[in-house]
């Protein structure tokens, strides 16, 4: 169990984790914090499945995804900050409107 | 063994955390959490130079940076109904439904079972600046335009 399937499960359910929260969260930042689990799912599974291939390119396929993800996540918040002076809230709910 | 039961435990109920938390600030310092116990994860996984990467960037500046923004902005009220199509029931659906076929798909296939010998930063910093060097050129790129694109969108339009 130990094998590769139990850290790929582990990861898919991470990865599913994170694509419930950003169904059902409204707040743009949980929104955010959602799409980051599903990152993080996404670089353990690169890792586990470079670990069990005997390969250290997962690994440098999954330093990448964490320098993307963070770029990810500091426009993300910049765009939060903007919707937040907009709108006055951060609620995704009532940024349905595209006029401005 | 142990431990991977252990570090699955943990990071399962963390992340369940992160999304049921009402609390905004609650869910941040879950996720906080969730990134060091995968950072432990790495390190079992014979990625020493990313679970310290791990630590560093994601547990000390992502987590740092989203509560600034979340004592930035209104805690919105979670008690209006949602104008959403989905609900929660029909959320819980979809991210069950998936992972079963993400799990049926991974029980079909052939998986590798060769393990790492061990933990080897040097490889993985050579494979950086030999197969992967446009890739890493393209990456420092990147994160000057995230930076750029980040002080621009959340600039203030009429400080112009």
């Amino acid at each position: 169990m130990t094998g590769p399937l139990g850290w790929l499960l582990l990861a898919a359910a991470l990865f599913c984790t994170g694509v419930f929260g950003l169904l059902t969260r409204r707040n743009a930042i949980s929104l955010l914090l959602s799409v980051e689990l599903m990152a993080n799912a996404v670089n353990l599974n690169l890792v586990a499945l470079g670990f069990w291939r005997g390969d250290p390119t997962g690994q440098v396929i999954a330093l990448f995804g964490i320098a993307l993800t963070v770029a990810e996540i500091v426009v993300g918040l910049a765009l939060v900050i903007q919707l937040h002076r907009h709108n006055k809230s951060v609620d995704v709910d009532d940024a349905r409107e595209l006029v401005g | 063994m142990i431990a991977f039961f252990v570090t699955a435990t943990v990071l399962m109920v963390s992340a369940i955390m992160v999304v049921a938390s009402r609390d905004l600030v609650r869910s941040v310092l879950w996720l906080g959490v969730v990134l060091v116990v995968t950072a432990a994860a790495y390190a079992q996984l014979a990625a020493d130079l990313l679970a310290a990467v791990q630590v560093m960037l994601y547990a000390g500046g992502v987590v740092t940076l989203v509560l600034f923004v979340v004592m930035l902005t209104p805690r919105p009220d979670d008690e209006r109904p949602s104008v959403a199509f989905v609900t929660p029931e029909r959320g819980l659906f979809a991210a069950i439904a998936m992972f079963f076929v993400i799990a049926f798909a991974l029980m079909q296939g052939e998986l590798p079972a060769t393990p790492l010998a061990g933990p080897d930063s040097a490889e993985v910093g050579r494979l950086f600046l030999t197969d992967h060097l446009l890739a890493f050129e393209a990456l420092s790129v990147l994160l000057l335009a995230a930076m750029i694109g980040a002080i621009v969108v959340a600039r203030r339009r009429d400080a112009r």
